[in-house]
């Protein structure tokens, strides 16, 4: 019975034809693909595949050329809290002052209004969120004092304390020792319990299989995208392992250079 | 005090008593206007300065001169409403600027800065030296603003000061939590849905009136020491931002009041340089003595550290003489740990006399002797240095020969439950890769019956 329900409602997550860029170099082109709800999805492919910045696009974080994306069926603004990201720890200055329990709190900021302060319901989600992830004792430590497992750990905290129902993370396992990873597997475990969809961008080819359930093959276009079972194919890794389309890539970036797209009729 | 001589002894004492009597009612008002600049400059700075953006202030006090000078031109008048915003209007047009070109261009952030401070300065000097050409009354004093002077400030000119600080601190304080934010994790505050674009234009708002409002005071040049200095002073002080940010505005409070006050002992002294001169001072105050991230503490700590290391590694040695013994003789004189333990004399000396003071040796005739609680330290340090020599050989896959020096040195920071960790993870080690037996507190008991026959001379003196 529930299946069908899921069936029926739309996908935590639509892409169709997205298309990115970086100057004038394209990073992606028209990607489209769509997720089951309830599932753990990793986004994998090489080096400047566009892994990251197809979440950021997805998240509008940077600018998209054309498509359309839609969460739970809807644009982005109408579902954002629904929506958690997880930012790629390299990105974030880890000499900021501020503590461990401050930046969770975070998670809750997507909730108030302009003029309100984390209340105490919200501090006891945080609470909850940290208790989850093994890091209450840390709670007064500076961001700055903390290990690389234990800053991936305070930013899925605070993802946590979104309460929301897809998470989009970069690269959690990057850079963690045993244990977070053991931990952060646990939550997902936990959260898929719960219904929750959790789309990563995983660089380490041994464990995808393992911990995930879907994959969404990516090298600057989609390759594949499915169930583990299905698309982890020899053929599919070639394929988003073997470099670059050299007359995609050439000819979607002559065409931005020439504005092409501007000059030619909308269809 | 002796610097004050600089300045015509017989009134000094005297301006300097009427200035804090506040014979001229003026003075207060001038004094509180520029401890609430000192701090709302300081605050708003503090989040140029995370954000790293420190040097947006110094463009935008640049860019502000030109409007001035079109404001006084225009309007032919010092109305502070009028200069404001003209003030306001020219250094929006530099924010704009700077923010533009490298979003839409190819030249980058630093670049876009240094151009259109510079060109708006240019454009800013070349206006007031076109204004002392003309024929207006009122233009003497507009000069003032490059270097402040705050005895030259008028009421209304406080009064404007007043408003716009109080509106900056009142701002900061009720958007504290989402100003925090965005200077942390933009992106993060963005996916959550802030208008991020927003605050940063409040932000820049409040950094832009700040600015314009400080001219008289502490001048077009200057103006970034006042944003940037004080919160890279507190950022020594304290890891919380809100305590960071108070100790900031303290510092550009005091440094108003000393600076404000010269201005009116001596006249002719512009107060910006006096307001930046004061803070650096109070930076390097900093620098040097914060309580934690001074450069005195933590030049001591770095001493206690070497300190301490001098002191294990003379307890590691005489537990290896000890082991070479075979635990049967517990006397060993100075030539005997040098001959394991490469260290100068005078060094070794004065390390064993703390080491007595300490309780953990003993001297006597025959020479030095680890006391029990010695020697229970010196096995845990052994204990620590091949457990961990065992954990690079067989985890890290060093080889024997490799390991030593390294063990030499995580020896001495190991924790109790670091080293319980590595027992766990290493179950079976009863011998480090050289094949020497990994002691244990246990067998520390054991060794101490040995240690007692041997030791008759317990009343042996400390070392010194």
């Amino acid at each position: 019975m529930k299946k069908t329900a899921t069936q029926n409602s739309p996908p935590p997550l639509m892409v169709s034809n997205l298309s990115m860029r970086y100057h004038h170099k394209p990073v992606l082109t028209d990607v489209s693909f769509q997720i089951p709800e309830g599932k753990t999805i990793a986004i994998v492919g090489p080096n400047g595949a566009g892994k990251s910045t197809l979440l950021k696009g997805i998240m509008g974080l940077e600018p998209t050329m054309g498509g359309e994306i839609c969460f739970f069926g809807k644009p982005l603004t109408h579902k954002r809290l629904a929506i958690a990201y997880v930012p790629q720890r390299e990105e974030i200055d880890w000499d900021f002052p501020i503590n461990v329990f401050d930046v969770v709190l975070m998670g809750r900021h997507g909730q108030l209004k302009l003029w309100q302060r984390p209340s105490k319901i919200d501090k006891d989600i945080a609470k909850q969120a940290l208790n989850d992830l093994n890091m209450w004792d840390f709670k007064d430590r500076q961001i700055s004092e903390l290990s690389g497992g234990q800053q991936q750990r305070v930013f899925l905290a605070r993802a946590l304390a979104q309460k929301a129902r897809l998470y989009l993370m970069d690269e959690p396992f990057s850079g963690v020792d045993v244990s977070t990873e053991k931990a952060i597997i646990e939550l997902f475990k936990k959260l898929k319990r719960q219904g929750k969809t959790i789309v990563c961008v995983h660089h380490d080819l041994n464990t995808v299989g393992e911990y995930f359930d879907w994959i969404i093959f990516i090298n600057a276009r989609l390759v594949a995208a499915g169930p583990v079972e299905t698309v982890l194919t020899k053929d599919n890794l070639n394929k988003t392992y073997g470099g670059r389309l050299s007359l995609l890539n050439d000819l979607t970036e002559k065409m931005y250079r020439t504005q092409l797209n501007k000059a030619h009729d909308t269809d | 005090m002796d610097g004050f001589t600089l300045f015509p002894p017989p009134s000094f004492w005297d301006n300097w008593l009427s200035f804090w009597r506040f014979e001229d009612i003026n003075v207060l008002w001038v004094l509180m206007g520029s401890i609430l600049l000192g701090m709302s400059a300081s605050v708003i700075g503090g989040f140029a300065f995370l954000r790293k953006r420190s040097l947006i202030g110094d463009a935008l006090a640049h860019a502000a001169l030109p409007g001035v000078m079109m404001a006084f031109l225009l309007f032919q008048t010092r109305d502070p409403l009028i200069i404001f915003i003209g003030a306001l209007c020219s250094s929006f047009i530099g924010f704009f600027l700077i923010d533009w070109l490298p979003k839409n261009t190819k030249i980058k952030a630093d670049t876009a800065l240094a151009i259109t401070l510079s060109f708006f300065f240019a454009i800013g000097l070349m206006l007031l030296s076109y204004i002392q050409g003309l024929e207006v009354s009122n233009k003497s004093g507009l000069d003032n603003i490059l270097f402040g002077q705050a005895a030259a400030m008028t009421e209304e000119d406080i009064q404007l000061l007043t408003y716009v600080t109080l509106f900056t601190l009142i701002t900061v304080v009720l958007f504290f939590q989402k100003f925090r934010l965005i200077a942390f994790n933009q992106d993060f505050a963005r996916t959550i849905g802030m208008a991020v674009h927003r605050y940063e234009l409040l932000l820049a708002l409040l950094i832009v009136m700040s600015v314009v409002v400080g001219l008289q005071l502490v001048g077009v040049v200057l103006m970034a020491a006042i944003l940037l200095t004080p919160i890279a002073a507190a950022r020594f002080w304290s890891n919380q931002l809100s305590h960071i940010l108070i100790i900031a505005s303290m510092l550009g409070a005091l440094s108003a009041i000393i600076s404000t006050q010269l201005s009116y002992l001596a006249p002719a002294m512009p107060t910006g340089p006096w307001m930046v001169v004061s803070l650096s001072v109070l930076f390097i105050l900093s620098l040097l003595f914060a309580p934690k991230k001074g450069l005195v503490k933590r030049y001591f700590e770095f001493q206690a550290l070497r300190q301490q290391v001098a002191e294990e590694n003379i307890l590691r040695t005489l537990y290896k003489l000890l082991e070479r013994k075979e635990f049967m003789h517990n006397h060993f004189t100075q030539a005997d740990i040098q001959s394991f333990r490469n260290m100068p004399s005078s060094c070794l000396q004065s390390t064993l006399k703390q080491l007595g003071k300490k309780g953990l040796i003993k001297a006597s005739t025959q020479g030095v002797q680890l006391t029990q609680s010695g020697l229970e330290r010196a096995t845990q340090l052994t204990r620590r240095h091949r457990l961990w020599e065992n954990y690079l050989n067989q985890q890290a896959k060093l080889l024997p020969e490799q390991v030593h020096q390294q063990a030499e040195r995580i020896e001495h920071i190991l924790t109790d439950a670091q080293e319980a960790q590595l027992q766990r993870e290493l179950s079976n080690s009863q011998s480090d890769p050289h094949g020497n037996a990994i002691p244990t507190t246990h067998k520390a008991d054991k060794t101490q019956d040995a240690i007692s026959s041997t030791s008759n001379t317990r009343g042996g003196e400390n070392f010194d």
